[in-house]
């Protein structure tokens, strides 16, 4: 039995293969290691003279961005591009929106245009979902960050990084620490670790900064950085979110910095092999100490690399899922 | 019909390649096999012609025409290419010629990687359902299928021949 288009998850197509990518959450472990198999292959390519394959030629992929990011933006571009896509990216903050016209006049303009991916980041939670549901069919939509909601190409890129260098999941304590109220890369992570089979996921932050019902995610709460530091495997900083806090949640950043930046110290209680991830950009002297972001256990760079990796692997998934259900559809018509 | 046994026809094809080699002058190819099948086939090539080269492997699922409809292939290793191919001979092994469309796939990833002097074809079987105009110089066997037939090499070692049917048919 076929599942029906009410049932089946949005980012899925009829055959359970990527068509969107959206969130996390519902996706299987199986489809998740896929992800990061597929990422794995394309670290290879980004290692060549050319660094180019020929994958989506000829699809032109536009990043839509809402809200301001370099990282995210620029990663997405270079992915499309490695896969000889033509990309065009959107500062939609400073450009039509401003001049007022909506969301879906924006979104009418660019499927005139022809495109067959965007890559949305909006500061609204579920604003690439909407977008996914309300966009002309064959057009994948991919989520470049949405609000507090989800980054789930930072999720596995995490996971990509976590897994090059531990190799699995199944035996690690991994501590994300910081800003947990205000991250949607927490978030992401905690379900990806989650699906993966990590066994021990603890959450470190001040109570002000942890989201209500965090428990539900399976995860251990510490409000005190030492102790949840101890023997973990990896420790992922979280960047204090300053723009998004609207006072009175921190005394001040230095009282922060005091109780939850990592310095060398705090590392050491973690396990003496430990990695120190962070998504980026980094606060020196906030939530991270520069020796520690600098020193020979922090991949942060690492994860960069890897971020271009995943964002090819994604691209290309739902590239293939979107072709594959048009295939589909247009079997089904031809036998009715 | 039955197949044939690989382990008859390698060693033809190291003599024929042998042979092929001589008669262009080609003193240091580099030899390359296609994932997976392909790379079972140049290792034992490469043992029958009592060669210790280095062997480089391709997986061309970044370049294939047809992933919208095969999807990619994650499962299959990287590839690894130890040696220049900028002004190399190089020796493209694969274990099954059909369409064409997989060399086609690997000589556009070859020259992704430099400008080869010359690609030498090496096939272990050659289905005579060329859709381009693709030729091995060295071949173990040609044999036709019914239609829905496909031919798969279990390995690597040792190397069998298998008939599959095609769930359509």
């Amino acid at each position: 039995m076929t599942p029906t288009a009410a049932k089946r998850p949005l980012q899925l197509n009829d055959q359970g293969q990527l068509r969107h990518f959206l969130s996390l959450d519902g996706l299987s472990r199986e489809l998740l290691t896929e992800i990061l198999d597929t990422a794995d292959s394309f670290l290879e390519v980004g290692a060549r003279a050319v660094k180019k394959v020929p994958l989506l030629r000829g699809k032109t992929v536009c990043n839509v961005f809402f809200e301001n990011s370099t990282r995210t933006r620029t990663t997405f571009e270079l992915a499309a591009q490695r896969l000889s896509a033509d990309v065009i990216s959107l500062n939609v903050s400073t450009s039509s929106t401003s001049k007022g016209e909506t969301l879906f006049d924006t979104l009418r303009n660019l499927e005139a245009m022809a495109a067959d991916m965007f890559v949305v980041r909006h500061a609204d939670s579920g604003a690439a979902h909407f977008i996914a549901e309300h966009v002309c069919p064959n057009v994948a939509v991919i989520n470049g960050g949405d609000g507090r909601h989800g980054h789930p190409t930072q999720g596995m890129l995490d996971m990509l990084t976590i897994r090059r260098h531990k190799g699995s999941f199944e035996k690690l304590s991994v501590a994300i620490v910081g800003d947990i109220l205000h991250s949607r890369v927490a978030r992401s992570d905690m379900l990806a670790l989650k699906t993966l089979g990590c066994p021990d996921i603890r959450v470190i932050a001040p109570k002000t900064l942890l989201p209500v019902g965090i428990e539900q995610y399976g995860v251990s709460v510490y409000n005190d950085l030492a102790e949840g530091l101890k023997e973990v495997d990896v420790v992922i900083m979280l960047r204090l979110q300053r723009e998004r806090m609207q006072g009175g949640l921190l005394p001040s950043e230095g009282e922060f910095y005091r109780l939850y930046g990592l310095t060398t110290q705090r590392l050491a209680l973690a396990k003496p092999d430990a990695l120190v991830m962070h998504p980026g950009p980094i606060n020196r002297g906030v939530e991270i100490e520069s020796a520690v972001a600098d020193g020979s256990q922090s991949v942060i760079l690492n994860q960069v690399t890897y971020g271009i990796a995943i964002r090819m692997a994604v691209l290309s998934m739902a590239m293939s899922g979107q072709a594959a259900q048009r295939q589909l559809n247009q079997d089904s018509e031809e036998q009715n | 019909m039955s197949l044939p046994d690989p382990a008859v026809l390698l060693p033809q094809m190291a003599a024929a390649l042998s042979a092929h080699l001589q008669q262009r002058q080609i003193a240091e190819p580099r030899y390359i096999g296609i994932h997976t099948g392909g790379v079972w086939v140049a290792e034992a090539l490469l043992q029958a012609m009592g060669q210790s080269a280095p062997l480089g492997t391709l997986n061309v699922s970044f370049y294939r025409d047809d992933f919208t409809q095969n999807g990619l292939h994650p499962q299959v290793r990287p590839s690894a290419l130890p040696f220049e191919i900028e002004g190399q001979h190089l020796v493209l092994i694969d274990d099954v010629l059909m369409s064409g469309r997989t060399i086609r796939a690997a000589l556009n990833e070859l020259f992704d990687y430099g400008r080869p002097a010359s690609v030498t074809l090496v096939c272990l079987l050659d289905l005579n359902a060329r859709e381009l105009p693709i030729r091995p110089d060295v071949v173990g066997a040609t044999l036709s299928l019914a239609p829905g037939e496909r031919i798969k090499l279990h390995g690597p070692a040792p190397l069998s021949l298998a008939r599959q049917l095609l769930a359509s048919h």
